[in-house]
């Protein structure tokens, strides 16, 4: 039509195109070759350093240019005045800088542009952090730059509160920015408080404290700003995780004291069991029993052959040595890799004694929560009831409020507890399981303090739709358990852990397999009615169990075998009372 | 070059070159038809233009000129070309559409080298502390106050001293200080990154004078009307898909402000804005975010709004716990609305404004690096590209109409000469009155106050206040001062409209001694008609005869561009409205038939700082595709 403006063809144009990508790849090829034939021959000239130039400027991520590169540069070193590297590695930073235009995700020029500033004589703090600046506000969470950055602070000695302020920045403009906030979470312990009083004391000041002290921690002015800030963002947009986790962070999570939290031993197989606060691996510890004063030579091992670390191990006395009623013993452990021990009498006319933390030790689960200030969780706790009136749906607000009330009252928020965990299975169907997992844990801890509280050896948690077991390192004076009515599917390996169990009830569970109920000296009771137990194999397991007499498995398939009653009997010949 | 070189036929003949002109004749050109794009003034976007200080002060003076001696409406000239069965019908030539102008000027007279520290403005510099450190002024001179507006405007126009040579000027038309943080992704990416931004040099805090004024008159950059840009908005797409955005520059808007119990406040819009909020309380921000993140998709959610769709949003508002400042500022700030707005038309607004959120930045809004009437200036090159011919200070006396077809022929130029045309599109203002078939007008009331800091202190550059239906905009000019914009639909003249607003935002001399208020300089008033809403029906005119309205008094230019796209549809159904522009390498010249042929009538014939279009496919300058859809 009159007076168009032509445009050229899109087949003329892809023609050119191509023919201008071949004529580049050529150029390309050439130089890379003859940028190996001087590698190969340990030319490290100048012009090695233009082809590598040549080539990296249009691909960035050729490592082994730039690591030649880097050879070249370390060889002019050697020859070359302090004044000209200076020039020489400025341009080395511009280049990398280009580089970085290309692709700003490129490792080989970050890495490299780390390299040249560590190098440079003189290097230009400030304009390495205006760099990073720039690329953080094109792509705030370009890691690589994160990373550079903080190499950068640290060569630099850059003060902590202008990094918090450079987060605040950061966080300002868009709080959903997992590194800020972790940034943060670096910087906040450094933070040196005007005065120490309100800070917590660090970990190592008395390791005998309590369960409590923690290496990191924030001093309390800046911490309820930080609530302040976290509050903020989690109000706007309650369903961006990224200051949940800071919250959780915030909240804190001690680590639990080393130490030897029980000492069991029973005359029956002369058998001493030891557990500990954390998982260990018991041969490797340093462990010196003493029995009387003498040292004895025994043999740990875990109660299971799965585990390499476990804070339940146990040995055996040599025979004879406590094996007479009516002599009475004094037994000692010694950790020495970490300086405690613990002792335990074992009196006249006792089968059995033992040694334990005399608190019941609220502290045991709720450290894992949090270790805050009651005063500072109870504003929390509201804070969060106040956003959930707001978002009833909203999973974050109310795991965290789960989380608060057990930081609180474990045992007196347990209704709330359980029906919170209830919505939220219905709001996030994707993570029941992991909702079904979570509240079982604590309706064990719950069980386990209520036992605690009521100095008894039997454990009861029937129908709380429990779909796993843990904490079992904490029941290991435990004589009776009912876990019936659940939804278990297993009873893993640290069942082996209930080493004083004579009773376990375990009916109309889903369980398939038997693993924990392994080398249990005491067993003699084993009710596992209405489970999914098919295969003779699964309870084989049970045949180290030397006690075991009465064994129920009504309404399982395996009942329904042909011959099950002869090979069971052959299997477990100690049973004597087989309910099939 | 004389203009009777002008071609004698084309398809379309656009007389006035603002925005609504200018899109069609960029839209015709492109689709190959020959536009010839007249203008009667001497710079270009009529009423859409942007003004340096002094030549704002110019144009003012020609305001005058013209309301003292209305040129007579002389019918002579083109009698010799009227054939046998052909009518006439006269233009006007003379502009009436800004009316009402007035200029106060509060800045001291003094020479420059006088300068004095006021203790007044002192205060609002805390980080200065030299300044707070000099003594405290008593001496301070009183701003002199000119009763009589004309006066101020006479001495305001004498020729400035220093004035830049004008190619001079265009080249300097830079503002330093917006170079930090606030630029389009664009300009961004063209800086080097080690480049620290300069810091901006710290400026004594002297009185600024008028003579200061006129010297950095050129760093003003003043809109007529002012308008912004939405990012979602039509104008913004437009110039994503016909690549005219490659000539022009955008910033982003860092904040909006509100005005409420006479104190300045900042709208929190974005998620960011909400986080950071200080006078939200957690509560407040929830309710906020959660009735925002309603309104996004609130066509989803009918049984929010049912019963409301009668009723006035405000009511809508209250019944959503939102707190009474919350309502207000979604009412105002957000949706943009009045009071009157129903409550589907408000959730509408509030839904534009949200999605245009996040896509350049922070706020909503884009602006023109060097002000509005730079937009129609890139649709005027884009219209040159492909052939269009451009003449200023050049107009059409008369328009030729066949008696039988009732059809416009031709026009004949004001140097006489007779042109065909097929279409003739011509903005409102041309229009005699005996054409229309409606005289009354709305008008818009505006204010352009120069002031010596921002209402709300901040660092940042560019920001909307809306305060009850007054609308500002403000962006940074010359060092150290200010410029805000006030609009608002008229009910008396814009003084009476505004001038309560500018007293109870801005410090005026001699009215009060309030010292925490920003200091009005300068202050002009003005009238402008508005023509939007305006139709073929409000005009007895030839069929083939299209008026453009001017600008409405609405934020956006989603009037303007809209009105542009169904003119264009009117004049060539069957043609696509602006097909994105190739490349220039891939444009094929053949031989004598460059595209740019004819475009450059005009360089004798304006020296003013405009420029011209004699390098039609030069395109090495331009910035490239400054747009990303980021989507």
């Amino acid at each position: 039509m009159h007076g168009r403006v032509k445009v050229k063809s899109t087949a003329q144009q892809e023609e050119e195109k191509r023919k201008e990508r071949e004529k580049k790849l050529k150029v390309y090829l050439s130089a890379r070759d003859a940028v190996f034939s001087k590698k190969s021959n340990g030319v490290l000239d100048e012009e090695a350093l233009q082809l590598t130039q040549q080539l990296l400027s249009s691909n960035p991520d050729f490592a082994t240019l730039w690591n030649f590169r880097r050879e070249i540069l370390l060889h002019l070193e050697t020859v070359k005045e302090e004044e000209e590297m200076q020039k020489l590695y400025e341009l080395e930073l511009l280049f990398t800088e280009s580089c970085l235009k290309v692709n700003p995700k490129s490792y080989g020029s970050w890495h490299h542009r780390g390299w040249v500033s560590s190098r440079l004589p003189r290097p230009d703090w400030p304009r390495e952090l205006s760099l990073c600046d720039r690329c953080l506000s094109v792509d705030e969470r370009n890691f690589h730059c994160w990373d550079y950055r903080r190499f950068v602070v640290k060569a630099s000695g850059v003060p902590v509160s202008q990094e918090l302020r450079f987060t605040d920045r950061l966080i300002g403009s868009n709080f959903s920015n997992y590194s800020s906030w972790h940034y943060r979470s670096t910087l906040l312990p450094l933070l040196q408080p005007g005065t120490p009083s309100p800070c917590r004391k660090p970990a190592h000041v008395s390791p005998t404290a309590s369960p409590q002290t923690h290496g990191h921690r924030v001093c309390e002015e800046q911490l309820l700003k930080e609530y302040e800030l976290v509050q903020n963002a989690f109000f706007t947009d309650p369903n961006d995780q990224s200051a949940w986790f800071y919250y959780r962070w915030l909240l804190g999570r001690a680590e639990r004291e080393e130490m030897i939290s029980c000492v069991y031993v029973s005359r029956e197989g002369e058998r001493v069991t030891v557990a500990f606060s954390k998982l260990v691996n018991a041969p490797a510890e340093g462990l010196v029993l003493v029995l009387d004063g003498q040292p004895q030579q025994v043999e740990w091992r875990s109660v299971h052959p799965l585990f390499r670390h476990s804070p339940v191990w146990l040995c055996e006395l040599p025979p004879g040595s406590i094996s007479d009623i009516n002599n009475e013993h004094n037994l000692t452990v010694h950790w020495t890799e970490k300086h405690t021990h613990r002792d335990c009498a074992l009196y006249t006319g006792r089968l059995e004694s033992w040694c334990r933390d005399s608190a019941t030790d609220q502290e045991l689960f709720r450290s894992e929560l949090s270790i805050e200030k009651t005063s500072v969780l109870q504003s929390e706790l509201q804070s969060c009831g106040q956003l959930l009136e707001l978002e009833p749906q909203n999973k974050w607000c109310l795991l965290t409020t789960i989380l608060l009330m057990r930081a609180l009252d474990p045992l007196g928020h347990e209704r709330e507890t359980l029906a919170h965990f209830q919505t939220l299975k219905e709001v996030d169907p994707m993570r029941s399981s992991y909702y079904s997992d979570l509240c079982s844990k604590f309706m064990i801890e719950n069980t386990i303090l209520k036992m605690e509280y009521a100095e008894v050896r039997v454990f009861s948690l029937s129908d709380k739709n429990l779909s796993t077991l843990c904490h079992l390192d904490q029941l290991l004076l435990v004589t009776h358990i009912n876990l019936s009515s659940n939804q278990l599917l297993k009873l893993p390996p640290q069942f082996a852990m209930l080493h004083c169990l004579k009773v376990l009830e375990a009916d109309n569970n889903a369980i398939e397999n038997l693993e924990g109920l392994y080398q249990l000296p005491k067993l003699e009771d084993v009710s596992l009615r209405n489970n999914h137990i098919s295969k003779l194999s699964t309870l084989e397991p049970l045949v180290s169990c030397p006690k075991l007499i009465r064994l129920d498995l009504r309404g399982n398939p395996i009942t329904k075998t042909a011959n099950i009653q002869a090979e069971l009997a052959q299997l477990l010949p100690s049973v004597t009372d087989l309910l099939i | 070059m004389a203009a009777d070189n002008l071609p004698s036929e084309f398809d379309v003949v656009i007389l006035g070159t603002g925005l609504t002109e200018s899109v069609l004749a960029a839209a015709c050109s492109r689709v190959g038809q020959k536009v010839l794009h007249l203008d009667r003034r001497n710079y270009y976007a009529g009423n859409w233009a942007s003004f340096t200080f002094n030549s704002l002060l110019s144009w003012i003076q020609e305001y005058k000129a013209q309301q003292e001696m209305p040129s007579t409406e002389s019918d002579q000239a083109w009698v010799g070309k009227i054939e046998e069965g052909e009518d006439m019908l006269p233009l006007s030539s003379v502009d009436s559409s800004i009316i009402n102008l007035e200029v106060f000027s509060y800045a001291s007279e003094e020479s420059e080298d006088e300068e004095v520290v006021t203790p007044s403005v002192a205060n609002s510099f805390p980080k200065d502390s030299e300044a707070a450190n000099e003594e405290p002024s008593g001496s301070s001179v009183e701003p002199q106050h000119s009763d009589s507006p004309g006066d101020r405007t006479q001495g305001a126009a004498e020729p400035p001293k220093q004035e830049t040579e004008p190619s001079e000027a265009c080249k300097n038309r830079q503002m330093p200080e917006t170079q930090q943080s606030n630029q389009s992704e664009e300009s961004d990416k063209q800086e080097q990154p080690i480049t620290r931004p300069a810091e901006a040099p710290i400026e004594l805090n002297k009185r600024i004078t008028y003579a200061k004024l006129l010297k950095e008159g050129r760093r003003f950059n003043i809109d007529l009307v002012s308008k912004l840009l939405y990012s979602r908005g039509s104008l913004v797409d437009l110039l994503i898909k016909s690549n005219v955005s490659r000539y022009a520059e955008f910033k982003n808007v860092n904040r909006i402000l509100i005005c409420r119990d006479g104190r300045v406040k900042q709208v929190p819009c974005s998620r960011a804005d909400v986080f950071g909020s200080k006078q939200l309380n957690v509560v407040e921000k929830r309710m906020l975010m959660k009735f925002l993140t309603f309104c996004l998709d609130f066509e989803q959610h009918p049984e929010e709004f049912q019963g409301f769709s009668e009723k006035p949003f405000w009511e809508f508002l209250k019944s959503q716990k939102l707190t009474e400042n919350l309502q207000h500022f979604v009412l105002h700030s957000i949706s943009m609305a009045d009071q009157e707005i129903l409550t589907e038309e408000g959730l509408k607004a509030t839904q534009h404004f949200l999605q245009c959120l996040g896509r350049y930045g922070n706020t909503p809004f884009l602006f023109p690096l060097y002000g509005l009437g730079e937009i129609p200036q890139c649709f005027c090159r884009m219209c040159a590209v492909f052939g269009g011919i451009y003449c200023l200070r050049h107009s059409v006396q008369c328009l030729v109409v066949d008696k039988e077809s009732g059809k416009c022929k031709a026009v004949i130029d004001t140097h006489g000469q007779r042109i065909s045309c097929n279409h003739f599109v011509v903005e409102d203002s041309y229009i005699r009155e005996e054409q229309r078939t409606k005289t009354s007008h709305r008008q818009i009331s505006r204010a352009v106050v120069i002031t010596d800091r921002s209402v709300l202190s901040y660092e940042s550059d560019q920001q909307v206040l809306v305060c009850g239906r007054v609308r500002e905009c403000t962006c940074t000019c010359a060092p150290s001062t200010d410029l805000v914009h006030l609009t608002c639909p008229a009910s008396g003249s814009a003084r009476e409209d505004l001038a309560p607003v500018i007293s109870n935002l801005f410090h005026v001399p001699n009215r009060s001694e309030e010292t925490e208020k920003p200091l009005a300089l300068w202050v002009m008033y003005f009238n402008m008609r508005d023509t939007s809403g305006l139709d073929s029906s409000c005009y007895s005119l030839p069929s083939n005869v299209h008026v453009c309205t001017g600008p409405d008094a609405s934020l956006g230019c989603d009037y303007s561009i809209k009105l542009a796209e169904s003119m264009f549809n009117q004049l060539l159904p069957d043609e696509e409205f602006c097909p994105p522009a190739p490349n220039p390498e891939d444009i094929i010249y053949d031989g004598d038939g460059a595209p740019g042929e004819g475009a450059s009538f005009e360089e004798t014939n304006h020296p003013l700082p405009f420029w011209v279009f004699h390098e039609a496919l030069e395109d090495t300058v331009a910035k490239d595709t400054l747009f990303h859809n980021s989507d």
